[in-house]
């Protein structure tokens, strides 16, 4: 039996959803309205088959357990490092009161209930795991329970009522039997019909947390990622792509590769030349050899400063519009004194540790295929377009990820694509490994962006006229997400401006958009359009603020009055900062707020300047309102790994191309930040009982602005080009 | 052929003398556990332990391990039971787990080097290893504990 058995054939209909940020999109979503159970979707000849076998019961498509006690998870959505793995597998074990040692976690097929329950298609992004699932999963252990208990129940001729249960066994007077023993019995109860969730009050993980369930695997190798798949007779792939976006190959001379021990064979892709051998390092020196001639239109040989200048031009007229009040020209024209400024934001690469790879095996009218992916339903229909299959022909195992950030979600599957015309050109089983430099000048960048902003102030020093204009690359536009484009605006463009709650108290405002085209492709990156919006947003209030002498912290509060949730973080972000305490000698501190993905994030860093302009964060005190924390200490992590992760865009983040040529290579010239420059970070989560907001993603916008702020308190100066320039900050 | 000692064991390989240990061990030897992460020793993920010493593998070429134990992150302990492993479990100090295993095998030599490492000495031994998920606070967290673990319990 296929694992998307009735998924193909199923009726689709269309949805509209919250994707990023606040962004509408429509979906095709699958009007399968019948519930699949774990072995519908798993099957009898499943990867897992050995574990299928044991598992007597399957109330749902989420759990099973066997007569061994094992609880069987199969998660909706995939582990990138944000740990789900392990709040998931709580949520269920929550309402089940089972043994977390007993567990076996596994990422799910492509298959209909797996879908995401708001986004339509089976993703995980947005940073939405947590909220969107909050209920399916517990749902998913409260009916298992149910029936076990019932199953007892009946064995020993009691009222279920009178039993209870406790780590993986229900229990009566003296009396207990495991969940193993009534598996079988349990399986061929009727499903209740509704099943009543537990209170808060009674929650023994939920807004406690457990360890992450992950890490035994982790610390001794065993963890597989897409990498580490190996099975005999499979092959290892390098590709020779385009050194230009958009170019063709002409011709390739592959004599000298075909020399080299270990290479089997070299074969034509769409995207360029995939030399083929016994292992990567065989590949790697066939593919050094391999002659190839490039059809390179010259117009696609372009320049990132060539581009900033043709951005400027478009910055100077008027854009599609993503959010209007009043009469933004009359009102800039009466206003008592103007602000203007200009950024400039790069393209930056994701970076996963883990380079892209996928493993593609290809026998008879059946695919397989094994990766790290963020969209396995979408590689999966991509996958099949490229073999003239069915879907339900495509098998997706989807492995560890080392790494996601968005990398791991493109519309287009270009890496699952690419290994499936490898693997079918080839007529072999091959894994498709990117190098680190094929990794950072593949593309998918977070695009480029250009903000121009003009502001009035009135006589009270106050906004009260406020021009925006974006410039930038849509993420969308081209994609199956292309009808999240509306009316010229890809909402991925213009989040934390257009709604922004700082804009919505300014009477006359317009904020534009131009979305200009070209060959290099760009894509969703950790939070976004909050990565470039947030910066801005939060650095112009800074200088807001200075400009009505204000203190930072007291005007966003001004400013934030009615927003409640920004408010209590940069409350306690401050508090908890000591803002207006005196600082060492030459520490100078500064402040961000920015809501997105539902929650609301605020950020005081600490910095110091020397006097060759290097910056240097001491410490970070962060604050988050997400609503219930389901998980703390992962709601800690992902706070502490966005400041990291915004830190080394701040500092280093710069794709730049000349020619059409990526110019960065490696870490040595696309870096990171490492732990000596790691600052001290503290995060604190408001108590709240907001709608539950997203975690993974929000920890990223405010720390660049924060930082910013905290260097213009110690210089003066105000940056407005990212990366940061150490020359710009020398004292003249 | 060229005969190998990885974790304690015999391996006879017939491989390029130059070929770089990463893919030896990977690609031949199917011992994943070392990752490949950037091919120039730039990110550490290929942290192994040739002699006692931590060298990347990837650089390392094969004729250099002739007659020199080797000890990949398979080989740190025998069940998770090495002090820095039980201080990683403690702390809860990974995400996506890719650079993990050379993020322990570089911390594994510092501790056995300096007992009772101060974070300076941390950040030094550790800033040849990337994490993308920014674990740092908590592998300098870990580091300490696990001194502490080892300190205590002696080694295991």
């Amino acid at each position: 039996m296929s694992t998307t058995k009735g998924y193909s054939r199923r009726k689709f209909l269309q949805t509209t959803t919250v994707f990023s940020g606040g962004l509408l999109i429509p979906f095709f979503v699958s009007a399968g309205a019948k519930k699949m159970a774990l072995l519908d979707v798993l099957g009898g000849g499943a990867a897992t088959a050995e574990d299928t076998s044991a598992i007597a019961f399957a109330p749902n498509a989420y759990l099973g357990i066997g007569r061994d006690n094992t609880i069987h998870i199969i998660l909706a959505h995939v582990e990138m490092g944000q740990g789900i793995w392990t709040t998931l597998s709580m949520l269920i074990a929550e309402e089940l009161d089972c043994d977390f040692t007993k567990m076996k976690i596994g990422h799910a097929p492509p298959a209909a209930p797996y879908i995401h329950p708001l986004f339509g298609i089976q993703i995980t992004g947005g940073s939405s795991t947590t909220w969107s699932e909050f209920d399916r999963y517990r749902k998913a252990g409260a009916t298992a329970r149910a029936l076990l208990v019932t199953a007892a129940a009946q064995q020993w001729g009691v009222a279920p009522e009178t039993c209870s249960t406790d780590d993986g066994y229900v229990i009566h007077g003296d009396q207990k039997l495991a969940y193993g023993a009534l598996a079988d019995a349990a399986a061929k109860l009727p499903p209740p019909a509704d099943i009543p969730l537990k209170e808060a009050g009674d929650w023994k993980y939920i807004g406690k947390g457990v360890k992450r369930l992950d890490t035994p695997e982790k610390i001794n190798g065993t963890a597989k990622f897409g990498m580490d798949v190996q099975f005999p007779g499979l092959l290892t792939a390098l590709v020779l792509r385009a050194p230009v976006f958009g170019a063709k190959m002409k011709s390739f001379d592959d004599s000298k590769t075909k020399a080299v021990s270990g290479v089997r064979k070299v074969v034509a892709v769409p995207s360029g030349v995939a030399v083929i051998g016994d292992h990567y390092w065989a590949v790697k020196q066939g593919r050094d050899v391999l002659q190839v001639e490039w059809d390179i239109d010259p117009a696609l040989a372009f320049d990132t400063k060539q581009q900033w200048a043709a951005y400027r031009k478009l910055a100077e007229q008027p854009g599609a519009s993503a959010a209007k009040a009043g009469d933004v020209v009359a009102g800039l024209s009466g206003a008592v004194s103007k602000i203007e400024a200009e950024y400039t934001l790069p393209y930056l690469a994701h970076a996963c540790m883990e380079p892209m790879n996928c493993t593609v095996k290809i026998t008879g009218d059946k695919c397989e295929i094994w990766t790290g992916t963020q969209m396995p339903g979408i590689d999966q229909g991509n996958a099949a377009k490229v073999l003239g299959f069915k879907p339900d022909q495509v098998e997706v195992h989807t492995m560890f990820l080392g790494g996601g950030f968005g990398r791991r979600a493109t519309g287009q599957s270009d890496f699952v694509v690419e290994a499936v015309e490898v693997a079918k050109a080839s007529g072999e089983a091959v894994k498709t490994v990117w190098s680190r430099e094929d990794d950072m000048r593949g593309g998918y960048y977070r695009p480029a962006f250009m903000h121009k902003v003009q502001i009035g102030l009135g006589p009270d020093k106050m906004p009260v006229a406020w021009l925006h204009r974006i410039v930038g690359q849509s993420i969308m536009e081209g994609t199956p997400f292309e009808a999240g484009v509306q009316n010229g605006i890809d909402g991925a463009s213009v989040e934390g401006v257009n709604d922004s709650p700082y804009m919505k108290h300014v009477p006359h405002h317009s904020v534009e958009l131009h979305s200009p085209k070209n060959k290099v492709p760009v894509l969703w990156w950790r939070s976004v359009g909050h990565t470039h919006t947030a910066f801005v947003m939060e650095t112009m209030i800074d200088e807001l603020a200075h400009a009505a002498g204000k203190d930072p912290v007291a005007y966003r509060k001004l400013l934030l009055k009615e927003h409640p949730r920004p408010l209590a973080a940069l409350t306690m972000a401050a508090d908890k900062a000591g803002w207006g305490k005196p600082l060492p000698a030459g520490r100078f501190r500064g402040v961000a707020v920015h809501d997105s993905f539902g929650s609301a994030v605020a950020q005081v860093a600490e910095v110091s300047v020397d006097k060759k302009g290097q910056v240097k964060v001491h410490r970070v005190v962060c604050a988050i309102e997400c609503g219930l924390a389901v998980n703390p200490g992962g709601v800690i992590a992902q706070m502490e790994s966005g400041i990291v992760f915004g830190l080394t865009a701040l500092l280093y983040g710069n794709i730049s191309i000349e020619q059409g040529r990526v110019q960065q290579r490696n870490f040595h010239d696309y870096r990171m930040v490492r732990m000596h420059e790691t600052p001290q970070i503290e995060v604190y989560i408001v108590p709240s009982a907001e709608k539950m907001g997203g975690a993974g993603e929000p920890g990223v916008p405010p720390l660049a602005p924060a930082v910013i702020n905290a260097v213009y308190a110690a210089t003066g100066k105000r940056i407005r080009q990212l990366p940061l320039d150490p020359a710009k900050l020398l004292k003249v | 052929m060229i005969n190998l000692q990885v974790n304690n064991k015999p391996y006879t390989v017939d491989a390029p003398p130059q070929m770089p240990l990463l893919w030896v061990l990977r690609d031949m030897l199917g011992l994943t556990g070392t990752k490949f992460g950037c091919g120039m020793a730039q990110c550490g993920a290929c942290t192994i332990h040739l002699n006692g010493e931590a060298v990347r593998a990837c650089v390392t070429p094969l004729s250099r391990a002739v007659g020199q134990p080797i000890t990949t992150i398979e080989g740190l302990s025998s069940d998770n039971n090495h002090p820095l492993q039980r201080a990683w479990l403690q702390e809860d100090v990974l995400q996506c787990g890719y650079c993990q295993s050379g993020q322990l095998m570089s911390a594994a030599v510092l501790l056995r080097e300096n007992p009772n490492p101060t974070d300076d000495d941390i950040d030094h031994a550790m800033s040849g290893n990337i994490c993308r998920c920014g674990t740092y606070p908590r592998i300098r967290k870990a580091i300490h504990l696990a001194a502490q673990l080892q300190r205590e319990g002696g080694k295991s």
